[in-house]
């Protein structure tokens, strides 16, 4: 046997010179732009467009220092990809301009003043600091980059954690350090995130949902502050520039173009804490929005291919933002399709939640589909086999698919009716007790075979009041969003406790920690997934703005200060989440089968009320009680009305006896139990549970 | 300030003084050092920035590139960073390949 010569003997060569620049004919695929040996491969599809440059820029410049016309003999099919040797990779910002017919009746919208941002690209310069005032006459704003593949991952891989045994945390990258008092080096940051991750292990969550940090402009919003005229920037970032590029204003290396390896060591250490990611992700709809939008990328390549066009030529509005994704369009459907792939196996992403999903099932005339081509795909695609979906199951439009979203085995959904659900009966609404049962139990009659995991239970999440704003604001107040109070939901189903917003009352005050306790109690012991809003756990406040998309400021941020003064609540959230941990009662995959095969034993989850066996289901009803079975028993009681019960408890399992764990009417730290100080009762088999409040036992020996 | 860089090596440790500005002109000429110093086989490799007067990013991503041509075992330091670029080392996180120190 030789030993293999290991001397490159085929490499690439330049075989034309464009604009000063060594070329040939590049590879189709993949797209976007890749390091190849000598030199830089970039590939760009438009089916419509006449003529198509490479436009390279040095790092800042505003005029371009090259621009490379593709020749004919370079375009595959409808793909045109070019390979310049000589590039230094990581001092190169680049981008494409395209020229084609205008004729927007057609669907054609080619504009050839504009510089185009690749849909492909890695990272994007423009908005490296976040709030920055930026140049808005700049040549194209917004420029794609090359990123080196060499983090060092070590061991690292996504974990794959068992759904059934998440407790989902939805935090705003920016929003969780940015106050302050986070005391972190670089507030607002993923590095900032990262200094956290003690307080996310120790609270117990174990998979943290961030919302947005696909590249968006935070300055493209049209809204001011009604009190001082100033901009109001887009906080949230539901508003895509860049599918593959992570936020460069997320991270404090931005400036220096390090975005990718600061988000890649928070996913890493994020992993060796045990704790998921999942990314909010947004293909609905893109920056670009109606016909008035500006031209930054999809609509000057291939207008017609990737938003969905009515027969006149006009944008759907599915997303309520201007323009909708043409999701099942096969050239879309594999972008969105190779972003993803991108996510999971560049920066170890574990899921991902997909804003306005109901989308993602219609077909390029807005119909819905029954068999929507990419929602199969995704489900079965190799490389995101392991990974979560989860579907915000509605859109702008009035689609609404909870409990219909196309699942193909593999879908997870928000169940919104879990949260109105719960709202109703906390809030003491009549006739809610009969569905908050069915709530509790996974919702089987929304995922019937697909198990409890199907449903990510939620009472808040970004969209809405924050729990504390739950329970003290009985209308929003978004005066401070610019918009008169008009924009935000209208259906919060809160209730104030007796008084709007803020109170120096004690016993309202006390109401509002109880109700939020029993909020949690209830979330943290259904079946699903269940999924926390950043900042609940310390009663976090938006002074009654339920719409927060535009509040860069102490509005929105985690007020670090709250861990203190809501020390209280923050200590029964974190025992709660242990609890979870600790019971795998209450994080059963499958539905309760009903009474146990074995006559004599009981069912896995039986319905109870004031008297034991004896659920009052009746509109007037504001009590129910269930007791699970198992390896072991739990009983939880839920009173949402205002006079306390005398409750007659199911007798437990021989040899056990009910122990009280939680009591959210009883004062800090008898409010819950540390496990192993669980409380026997003091009249075993009865309990009066206070109004207001939830009660859990466990049956101890 | 035009940069200089060169390699020392003494029983198991292979020192690197740089000096001036290591930018995307000059990392190429860092890289080669590392290369080196990789192919010496040595347990610890001690970066000297005491005289370097600028680290532009594509710097920064030069201890990457040393990270990835040293052996997992191999110690690599990194001493006199300035205050801003031992900043940008750890918010990067850079510092889980290399280690930042005192000197």
């Amino acid at each position: 046997m030789t030993t293999a010569d290991n001397r490159v003997r085929i490499d690439a060569y330049p075989t034309h010179r464009i604009a000063g620049h060594h070329v040939r004919a590049g590879s189709p695929l993949p797209f976007g732009a890749c390091l190849v040996p000598g030199g830089i491969n970039f590939s760009v599809y438009s089916d419509r467009a006449t003529r198509m440059w490479l436009v390279l820029f040095e790092p800042g410049a505003r005029e371009p220092l090259a621009e490379l016309e593709f020749p004919p003999s370079f375009r595959i099919g409808s793909v045109y990809a070019m390979t310049v040797f000589g590039l230094d990779a990581e001092s190169l910002e680049y981008g494409f301009r395209a020229d084609g017919p205008f004729d927007p009746e057609r669907g054609d919208r080619f504009d050839a003043t504009r510089v185009l941002t690749d849909p492909y690209a890695r990272l994007i310069s423009g908005r490296d600091e976040w709030g920055a005032e930026p140049d808005r006459d700049r040549p194209c704003p917004y420029r794609s980059r090359t990123v080196l593949d060499d983090f060092d991952w070590g061991d690292d891989a996504p974990l794959r954690l068992p759904a059934h045994d998440l407790v989902v945390y939805e935090l705003h990258v920016r929003g969780f350090t940015r106050h302050p008092s986070s005391g972190v080096t670089a507030p607002g940051t993923y590095a900032g995130l990262r200094e956290k991750i003690p307080y996310l292990k120790e609270l117990g969550v174990n998979c943290v949902e961030l919302m947005p940090v696909f590249e968006f402009d935070e300055h493209d919003n049209p809204r001011s502050d009604p009190a001082t005229g100033e901009p109001l920037l887009d906080y949230w970032g539901y508003n895509t520039i860049g599918f593959l590029a992570p936020k460069a204003g997320y991270a404090a290396t931005g400036r220096f173009g390090m975005q990718a390896d600061e988000f890649k060591a928070l996913v890493k250490e994020l992993h060796a804490a045990g704790i998921e990611v999942v990314l909010d992700v947004v293909f609905n709809h893109t920056a670009e929005g109606n016909e008035q939008g500006p031209t930054i990328s999809f609509r000057g390549l291939d207008n017609a291919t990737y938003y969905m066009l009515t027969p006149a030529g006009d944008y759907y509005n599915f997303s309520g933002t201007g323009n909708t994704v043409n999701c099942n369009h096969p050239v879309v459907r594999d972008f969105v399709l190779n972003c993803l792939r991108h996510w999971v196996s560049q920066y170890h992403i574990d899921g991902f939640r997909f804003d306005l999903a109901a989308i993602l099932d219609r077909a390029p005339d807005g119909t819905p589909l029954a068999n929507p081509p990419l929602l199969e795909q995704l489900a079965h695609d190799p490389v995101l086999r392991h990974c979560k979906l989860i579907a915000e199951a509605w859109d702008a439009a009035g689609l609404y698919e909870v409990g219909a979203f196309p699942a193909y085995g593999r879908w997870a959904e928000w169940n919104g009716k879990y949260r109105d659900a719960v709202r109703r009966f906390l809030r003491g609404d009549p006739g809610t007790v009969g569905e908050l049962a069915t709530r509790i139990a996974g919702s089987p009659d929304l995922y019937t075979g697909r198990g409890t995991t199907a449903s990510v239970n939620f009472v808040t999440a970004h969209d809405g009041f924050t729990l504390h704003d739950l329970v003290s604001y009985d209308t929003k107040h978004n005066e401070a969003n610019g918009e008169g109070n008009t924009d935000g939901a209208d259906d919060n189903h809160s209730w104030n406790c007796g008084v709007e917003g803020p109170t120096d009352d004690p016993d309202v005050l006390r109401l509002r920690i109880r109700q939020m306790k029993n909020a949690m109690a209830v979330l943290l012991t259904s079946q699903g997934i269940p999924m926390l809003l950043a900042g609940d756990e310390t009663a976090r406040t938006q002074s009654g703005n339920n719409n927060t998309y535009c509040q860069d400021n102490e509005l929105s941020w985690f007020d670090w200060n709250r861990r203190d003064t809501y020390a209280e609540l923050h200590r029964f959230v974190r025992c709660l989440i242990a609890f979870r941990h600790a019971h795998p009662l209450l994080r059963s995959p499958c539905h309760p089968g009903g009474p146990a095969p074995d006559a004599a034993g009981p069912a896995d989850i039986s319905w109870h009320g004031v008297r034991a066996w004896q659920p009052d289901w009746s509109a007037e009803s504001r009590l129910l009680a269930l007791m699970r079975s198992g390896d072991e028993q739990i009983y939880v009681a839920m009173n949402a009305h205002w006079e306390p019960h005398d409750l007659e408890l199911p007798r437990p399992e021989p040899g056990t006896e009910w122990h009280l764990v939680v009591d959210t009417a009883a004062e800090p730290t008898q409010d819950i139990r540390d496990p192993g100080e669980e409380m026997p009762l003091e009249v075993p088999g009865h309990y009066r549970i206070a109004p207001r409040s939830t009660v859990i036992l466990l049956a101890r020996p | 300030m035009p940069f200089s860089v060169s390699v020392t090596t003494s029983a198991d440790t292979a020192t690197i003084e740089l000096s001036g500005e290591l930018d995307a002109a000059s990392a190429p000429a860092f890289h080669d050092t590392i290369e080196k110093a990789a192919a010496a086989g040595v347990g610890h490799v001690a970066i000297k920035a005491h005289h370097l007067t600028y680290m532009a990013s594509a710097g920064l991503r030069s201890l990457v590139f040393a990270r990835q041509k040293m052996g997992e075992d191999v110690r690599i330091t990194v001493a006199g960073a300035t205050a801003p670029v031992a900043r940008t080392i750890r918010q990067a996180g850079f510092d889980r390949s290399v280690t930042l120190v005192d000197e």
